[in-house]
């Protein structure tokens, strides 16, 4: 009940102090907006080893050396062998494949009449670059091809975009600019929190009353998990309003990874408060995590077509986590059990950070 | 082990910053209910003693009790107890008078109606009716102490850390709050005051003089001056200067202080009839003045004790 009370006392004292603070109070709704003008290109760039799947029905001779032949490729990196083009797809909304190869059972048949396409490649078209890659492989010349036929392979392959058929580079990007900035805006807010309250001295005053450091970390931490709710609301609205970006997963998804996201990010910001000695050195350190995030976490590249050094950094960056699990509810309509991974690997960070914020803090000045 | 009737008992405290000894073996005991002093100029470890008594410090070594708990073990049964006014002003300056105190309240979860109530009191006690929808920060010296006061004892504390709290107040404003500190301790609440201002040290009941970290003196101002080793004269002349000249070439003589055109001349004990000393030398010197042996004042032990430590500390 007092400790209630006192969490309340703290939420109260961060929202009047906040409504006060009229550059951070701007920050809060103009970084949306100023971040969602200026993103509106995508960056596109070689990739190599997507994560791909293959549904061979026709499991032929020819069949069998076309998958040799894109593997040679390193383009794709062929990691699951499934039966139907269902399949395919399934793998494709829970995010574990970008590109699926679906070879049809009369696979040779069309290769030899070229009608038609061949096979087909499966594609989340969401991320622009990875389209471009497939349209690639499309001209990827295929030995069977050269030695046993005249002329080239135009035919053989067909891109089959899902999820943006249109093309449209906005609409990988609105998504993933949820996810930065959150991360610029919680890490920063909660990072100067406490240190705010050191270099003003009103630390000293709170140390000295019976405020518990949980009760004192929860109460700095609520008001602003609204306020990154309300971004996530800003961000998807305007995306939706300017660029047509759908929802195709449902609402209580993105409300629950949004949630998880911005406790984990506030979270990283009060460990950093707690470690940082003055607001100066808790915004450098917030930039240290920033930097990464946006450069690795699959916002600006591709994450697969990263080297495996920074893949495993990635995998370290909220971010990265909460790309995959937005971008999939967002964009492909996937719910957050076929992405229970991502969902297992945020709480972790959370807890972790918190724990140790709480540990760091002392109530004592030496 | 303790005095049952102390409400702070210190045995040996100290505490080290690195290489530097800000509190040496200071051991102290206050009664319920008396206004204690900590007088010493700045850096003499006044304000690391208050925050090792308040439990926002650790102590290096030695034990400490405060209202009959261990600070070092129960610092934070002890917050629920204690007020502590630090140095530095530390309530929010952007939020009201009244946000502010209704935040303190909260935190030391006093019930709604309670709280609303004492508030209101701490409002019309304190004078600060009229400003509490002002922000802290755009408050006068006074006003910002009154409140910081206000919120310190706003869970009606029964013993109260004040550190250095008239720093920043004019004479009429420090006035009125020694008022409200007797006031304070008529009614039981203990308190302890760190200044430096002789005037200030005078009132307290008792008080102790820190000197580098370490407790040179205490007791009451009229009990140190009774005590201190040293005879106090007091010479009247037209020309200080030279009466300055002429002191200082007795060896004997420990500190000249000049007051306006008096001077204070502090003289060893062991010597007999002082005033009688000092007027030879002045008449050898062809200086015409008035010579008297007087009463010790706070600030002649104050000298004589700083005096006398940084004396021995030469030796050592």
């Amino acid at each position: 009940m007092n400790s209630l009370l006192r969490i309340f006392a703290i939420m109260r004292k961060e929202l009047l102090q906040l409504s006060r603070d009229r550059l951070t109070f701007g920050m809060i709704v103009g970084i949306p907006f100023i971040q969602l003008t200026l993103f509106g290109y995508a960056i596109n760039t070689d990739v190599r080893n997507l994560r791909a799947a293959v549904a061979d029905q026709s499991n032929s001779h020819l069949s069998r050396e076309l998958i040799a032949d894109i593997n040679a490729s390193q383009v794709l990196r062929f990691e699951h062998q499934v039966g139907t083009a269902e399949e395919l797809e399934d793998l494709l909304d829970s995010g574990q494949i970008a590109i699926g190869l679906y070879i049809p059972e009369d696979f040779d048949r069309r290769v030899v009449a070229r009608e038609r396409q061949a096979a087909q490649l499966l594609v989340d078209g969401t991320d622009p670059i990875i389209l471009g890659v497939a349209q690639r492989l499309t001209s990827v010349p295929m030995s069977f091809d050269t030695q046993r036929m005249n002329g080239p392979a135009e035919n053989l392959l067909e891109v089959h975009n899902y999820y943006n058929p249109e093309r449209r580079s906005a609409i990988n990007i609105v998504p993933g600019l949820v996810g930065v900035i959150l991360t610029m805006t919680m890490v920063l807010f909660t990072a100067v929190a406490i240190v705010r309250e050191r270099e003003r001295g009103n630390l000293e005053l709170l140390i000295n009353t019976p405020v518990r450091t949980t009760e004192l970390m929860l109460g700095k931490i609520a008001p602003y998990v609204v306020i990154g709710l309300i971004q996530v609301v800003i961000i998807l609205g305007l995306g939706w309003l300017f660029f047509q970006v759908p929802l195709r997963g449902e609402r209580l998804d993105v409300l629950w990874a949004s949630l998880l996201f911005i406790a984990t990010n506030l979270s990283l910001g009060l460990f950093i408060s707690t470690s940082a000695k003055t607001q100066f050195q808790a915004m450098q350190m917030t930039f240290f995590i920033f930097l990464p995030s946006i450069l690795l976490s699959g916002f600006m590249f591709p994450f697969d077509g990263m080297p495996e050094l920074a893949r495993n950094i990635a995998e370290a960056l909220p971010l990265t986590h909460f790309n995959r699990l937005i971008r999939g509810i967002v964009l492909r309509g996937a719910d957050l059990q076929s992405m229970l991974n991502d969902v297992l690997a945020l709480l972790a960070m959370m807890v972790i950070m918190l724990s140790l914020a709480i540990r760091r803090f002392s109530k004592r000045l030496d | 082990m303790n005095d049952p009737e102390m409400v702070v008992s210190a045995q040996a405290l100290c505490r080290t910053f690195g290489q530097v000894k800000a509190v040496r073996d200071v051991s102290l005991a206050i009664p319920k209910g008396t206004i204690y002093g900590f007088l010493g100029p700045n850096g003499s470890g006044k304000s690391t003693t208050i925050r090792m008594l308040c439990g926002l410090l650790t102590p290096t070594s030695g034990t400490a009790t405060v209202l009959g708990l261990d600070v070092r073990k129960q610092a934070e049964k002890l917050k629920q107890q204690i007020g502590y006014m630090t140095q530095k002003f530390s309530l929010y300056e952007d939020l009201t008078v009244q946000e502010n105190l209704r935040f303190i309240a909260e935190v030391y979860a006093i019930p709604g109606k309670q709280r609303r109530v004492r508030v209101q009191q701490l409002l019309e006690e304190f004078d600060l009716q009229e400003q509490r929808k002002q922000r802290a920060g755009t408050l006068s010296g006074g006003q910002k102490q009154r409140l910081a006061l206000a919120a310190a004892i706003l869970h009606e504390p029964s013993m109260l850390f004040l550190d250095e709290p008239t720093s920043a107040v004019d004479p009429q404003n420090r006035r009125d709050f020694w008022e409200t500190l007797f006031q304070l301790a008529e009614q039981g609440t203990t308190i302890l005051v760190s200044t430096h201002y002789m005037d200030e040290a005078e009132r307290c009941h008792q008080l102790a003089i820190l000197q580098q970290g370490v407790k040179v003196a205490d007791g009451s101002p009229q009990a140190l001056g009774r005590g201190i080793n040293v005879n106090v004269v007091e010479v009247t002349a037209d020309s200080a200067n030279q009466v300055r000249q002429a002191i200082r070439s007795i060896p004997q003589v420990s500190s000249v202080t000049q007051l306006g055109v008096r001077l204070r001349v502090l003289i060893p004990k062991e010597l007999q009839d002082p005033a009688v000393m000092v007027k030879q030398v002045l008449q050898q010197n062809q200086i015409v003045a008035q010579v008297d042996q007087v009463i010790p004042s706070l600030e002649d032990v104050f000298v004589a004790v700083t005096e006398l430590q940084a004396a021995e500390g030469e030796a050592a």
